[in-house]
């Protein structure tokens, strides 16, 4: 079997964070070869270090086979028509003018290759997202590319699109192509796997062959042993605060039903784009929804008003810090009074400000403060609206260990006052850890939920598990 | 005061150290500009665009952009000849508030929303004037008069606008949520404020400040002209921009907007005085706001 890559020691710093450190792979042709890890761990970095995204600071990259990625975020203009996409950016030309004959006849031909039927003229935004995605497969395999690396290819696609994108992967594999699959479907792994690289926390763990169990692949990924890093607190639950019943967005999440009493944390586990963040944004009045209703200590709130919800009692702390949580233009303290503009109070702003252990001053423009020091800023923000509910999307993500205990006893502090969490996390120690329940979302449904002492392997098991429709 | 607290000053206050500089140099080449009079002179050229840039200060903070306010001001003068100055200020704020329906609850770019009011505003004036100028009132002129001897109304009616500008950026939940919606309107919205209605004042009080300018403007010249105040917005979105605003939204200050028109005030003033031909005063005043801007750049860096 020829090697087409061959990668050593590859080692990765962002700032202090060691992304990848010290990774072997072998990418092979004619096979196909799984990245598998778990958000975070590495392995969207490793393929970004390959592709040239990113410089790496150790280790080595053998034969540079051509190479083509293939992102989740797929990269075609949507106004553009099917043909002008495949060729985009070496278009035939005549006479220094596109040629559209060389392309119209050129188009059915790389079509053909990825078994997609549409009409080379149609315009991109016109078709659905797996025929965009088998476009970016098609102009891939126009270059000649030796390698093709999908990222995350499935999580958009439904059951027959991927079974189709399956097919193709084991046609380009006879063909001698080689092959990088990542996808958290342990399912397909089994479908098509020749190899199978688990990363953890930027290190490869183990390779495993085509056979492996799913049960020794969870294994694998988690890994890690639950320690006190997360110092829950436990209060006996008292009367329900928020009630989530039979929440419904077509397309987007379905009959999600979450109870969460005051005191307790639950958590909402899941793989990224099984909808847990759309639920909160639509709980919370961000987004509207189609079916359910949303109670907040028995008051039922009206769909799609923020005001409403924090009249109520809810506060969100959202996943992006920086997009949707702060005013980076503005200080510390306009950001801690923004929820609470109507009823300013600079006594209790600098008394929270303190009790955070806020480094910096209440003056400072935000956007100096460390990640950590941010998110206890957004995070005070809502204890100043003294919320009965707060919903925490990711609160830790991007946060060093010593905020993120500091964020697990306000946690806590929450909780022992008598105000109910709902902790949506992908960090699985973390959600397991925190939570008093967990609940197991997967393609926009609750899965499962489980009691306090889940292991991670419960929760991946849930996570990863096919829903039948 | 020592060297770090200057240097300090000076980077917060780029702009007012850009006017002192301006106003000595001209002060050297013609001494006539330091005359009482000449300064009166230059405050009262200042208060229309100063009034009008103070209003959009409010919408640029919030990360927006109004062209409408020459029109409006205009459209505004002409409705105050024709009738009385109070009803112009109505029709200011109407205008106003047809932007923000536009912009916040059409979801339309506040360029193309604001364009298409400066256009019917402009209409509007012509079409009432019945392409005519009108004299103004006594109520009206007597805004552009001098209240007493070295006392020009114009010049009070701007320090007024500029205190009320102040406050409204700084102390009032208006203002605040102005400078969140404008530093991230997700952020914002998320924080519980209610864009939409906010975005609907903002534009009303752009559309009241343009009226008021207008009105300062009419009185000024005894006569409304239906094609007054033409190209003034470019002036006010100067005036705003030299006085450290960001186009991007969630920064600016009123006393920042108020030296920006002093500066543009003073570069007019001082090319007349030099006797610069206008074509070429045009000249320097763009390049003017391009090293203002460029400035600004420089040291948000």
């Amino acid at each position: 079997m020829k090697t087409l890559i061959t990668a050593r020691g590859i080692t990765k710093h962002f700032g202090a964070t060691k992304a990848l450190d010290g990774v072997d792979l072998d990418i092979n042709a004619g096979e196909v070869h799984v990245l598998l890890g778990e958000n975070g761990a590495g392995k969207s970095t490793l393929v970004k270090v390959l592709a040239g995204i990113h410089s790496h600071d150790a280790g080595t990259i053998e034969g540079k086979a051509s190479l083509a990625v293939i992102h989740q975020e797929l990269a075609l203009v949507p106004e553009l028509s099917v043909a002008e996409n495949l060729f985009l950016n070496r278009l035939p030309r005549k006479y220094g003018f596109v040629d559209r004959a060389e392309m119209r006849r050129r188009a059915p031909k790389l079509l053909e290759r990825v078994g997609l039927n549409v009409d080379p003229n149609a315009k991109v935004k016109d078709l659905g997202i797996a025929q965009q995605q088998m476009i970016e497969i098609a102009r891939a395999l126009d270059k000649n590319s030796g390698v093709l690396i999908l990222d995350e290819p499935t999580a958009v696609l439904t059951d027959t699109e991927t079974d189709r994108l399956l097919q193709i992967m084991a046609q380009l594999r006879k063909n001698g192509v080689g092959l990088v699959f990542i996808t958290h479907h342990l399912d397909e792994i089994q479908r098509i796997a020749d190899r199978i690289t688990v990363l953890r926390d930027g290190r490869s763990v183990g390779v495993l062959g085509p056979r492996a169990t799913t049960q020794h692949m969870i294994e694998l990924m988690v890994g890690r042993p639950i320690n006190e890093q997360y110092p829950r607190a436990r209060q006996r639950p008292g009367q329900p605060l928020l009630q989530i019943s039979n929440l419904t967005k077509r397309g987007v999440f379905e009959d999600i039903s979450i109870e969460v009493h005051a005191g307790e944390v639950v958590g909402i586990a899941g793989l990224v784009g099984a909808g847990r963040t759309e639920v909160a944004r639509a709980a919370f009045g961000v987004d509207d929804y189609d079916r359910g209703s949303v109670q907040v200590d028995g008051k039922t709130l009206p769909r799609g008003n923020v005001q409403a919800a924090i009249k109520a009692g809810l506060g969100l702390v959202p996943e992006d810090r920086k997009g949707q949580g702060l005013v980076l233009t503005a200080t510390v303290g306009q950001n801690l009074e923004l929820a609470t503009l109507e009823n300013r109070d600079r006594k209790r702003l600098h008394d929270i400000a303190g009790k955070l252990r806020i480094k910096g001053r209440v003056e400072q423009p935000v956007k100096e403060l460390s990640g950590g020091n941010q998110q206890k800023v957004v995070i005070g923000k809502w204890l100043l609206a003294d919320p009965k509910v707060l919903i925490l999307d990711e609160p830790t993500r991007g946060v060093d260990v010593g905020a993120k205990v500091e964020i697990y006893e306000l946690i806590n502090r929450m909780t022992a006052q008598g105000r109910a969490v709902l902790l949506v996390s992908s960090d699985l120690p973390e959600v397991i850890g925190m939570s008093d329940r967990v609940v197991v979302m997967a393609h926009g449904k609750v899965a499962g939920e489980l009691p306090k002492g889940a292991t991670q392997d419960q929760v991946m098991a849930l996570a990863v598990q096919e829903i039948s429709a | 005061m020592s060297t770090i607290n200057i240097r300090k000053f000076t980077s917060e206050n780029g702009a007012l150290a850009g006017l002192v500089l301006l106003a000595a140099v001209i002060t050297v080449m013609q001494p006539a500009f330091l005359s009482v009079q000449n300064l009166l002179n230059v405050g009262v050229q200042t208060a229309v665009i100063a009034i009008m840039a103070f209003g959009m200060t409010f919408v640029v903070v919030a990360g927006g952009i109004d062209l409408s306010v020459g029109s409006v001001a205009a459209f505004a003068g002409m409705v105050g000849a024709l009738t009385a100055g109070p009803v112009g200020l109505v029709f200011g704020v109407i205008c106003g508030l047809l932007n923000g329906v536009l912009i916040a609850y059409g979801k339309l770019p506040p360029f193309i929303a604001t364009l298409a009011t400066l256009s019917i505003a402009r209409g509007l004036a012509v079409v009432i004037a019945g392409g005519q100028p009108h004299e103004t009132d006594a109520a009206v002129t007597f805004l552009g008069s001098n209240l007493a001897p070295m006392v020009p109304l114009p010049l009070l009616l701007m320090l007024a606008f500029f205190g009320v500008t102040g406050l409204i950026l700084t102390r009032t939940n208006l203002g605040r949520r102005m400078y969140a919606i404008g530093g991230n309107e997700e952020a914002a919205k998320l924080s519980g404020i209610d864009v939409r209605k906010q975005k609907l004042w903002i534009y009303a009080l752009s559309g009241l400040f343009a009226a008021a300018a207008g009105l300062v403007l009419a009185g000024r010249l005894g006569s409304a002209g239906p094609q007054a105040a033409v190209g003034y917005e470019l002036d006010a979105i100067a005036a705003v921009v030299i006085g450290g605003a960001s186009l991007s939204g969630g920064v600016g200050r009123a006393t920042g907007t108020l030296v920006g028109a002093l500066v543009l005030a003073v570069l007019r003033n001082g090319l007349n005085l030099l006797q610069v031909p206008p074509f070429w005063q045009q000249v320097v005043i763009g390049v003017v706001i391009a090293l203002a801007a460029l400035l600004d750049s420089l040291r948000r860096r």
